[in-house]
């Protein structure tokens, strides 16, 4: 059971990934790699690691392709806006990834319903792994934070309104 | 137990996959996309050697990438937008050009 589990997400990883790189809209190529995410989230989970699948789940389809999503839309991008829109609402762009979330949904059902139980493992259990985070591995924990604040700094210095280049020049 | 070999071939997949995605793509937010593809296989790849040698190290490993990814999309998405205001495209190869000249 777990091996087909493994199977389907793994197909899955791999066709929404191709799907990504040759879509032509960008709006369709994040939405297949949230899928492609999710995909790998079950396989993570066939792996043992549960914790680790909620976490690329809401880290990364939840926070990060959000933020993809927000700048795409934001950046109005391709080159005739209004074929797109009308393409968005076509029922033939929707079929792969609605077969998709569909299958994923259902494993996830499933396995909380008990039906495919996780990997019983003892040395990578949540427990192990939060051990050895914040134990044997607790100065890359610190190292994380500080990725953290570098990257939130450098967000809001490029973001800054003096920082764009059209007040730069007028101010030269 | 563990499908592990099987994940290890499916992260050279996905790694593949986002390094094509990094060439064919001319677009500033598809390469950032394939940056993460690649990142996301090197985790799996991480999360399948902690399965294989029963160690939670890998998994460990997998926690450091993912604020790592975090802060390279917050400040690569920033400055996408920038380039964006600035050269009012984002196709790499134009960015380029504009650079020459």
């Amino acid at each position: 059971m777990l091996l087909i589990m493994f199977y389907i997400a793994a197909i899955i990883a791999v066709v929404s990934t191709g799907a990504v790189i040759f879509s032509r809209n960008p709006v369709y190529s994040v939405i297949y790699l949230i899928i492609s995410l999710f995909a790998v989230a079950m396989v993570f989970y066939t792996l043992g690691a549960p914790f680790l699948a909620m976490a690329e789940i809401i880290i990364y389809a939840g926070a990060i392709m959000v933020l993809f999503l927000f700048v795409v839309m934001m950046l109005n991008l391709g080159q005739n806006r209004k074929d797109e829109d009308l393409q968005a609402a076509s029922a033939k762009a929707l079929v792969l990834p609605l077969t998709f979330t569909t299958i994923l949904a259902m494993l996830t059902v499933l396995a909380l319903a008990g039906a495919i139980p996780a990997p019983h493992a003892v040395g990578t259990s949540s427990a192990a792994l939060g051990k050895a985070l914040f134990d044997k591995h607790f100065l890359g924990v610190k190292l994380a934070a500080f990725i953290l604040l570098v990257g939130s700094i450098g967000g809001m210095h490029l973001g800054r309104a003096s920082s764009t280049p059209d007040t730069k020049e007028t101010r030269i | 137990m563990f499908p592990a070999n099987e994940a290890l071939i499916l992260s050279a997949i996905l790694f593949s996959l986002g390094v094509i995605a990094f060439i064919v793509r001319r677009n500033l937010l598809y390469t950032l996309m394939s940056v993460e593809i690649m990142l996301n296989a090197a985790g799996l790849a991480f999360v399948a050697g902690s399965a294989i040698h029963g160690q939670p190290d890998g998994q460990v490993f997998f926690m450091f990438i993912l604020p790592v990814a975090a802060a390279e999309v917050a400040i690569g998405l920033a400055l996408a937008l920038l380039i964006f205001k600035r050269c009012k495209t984002l196709d790499l190869w134009a960015i380029a050009r504009i650079k020459e000249e």
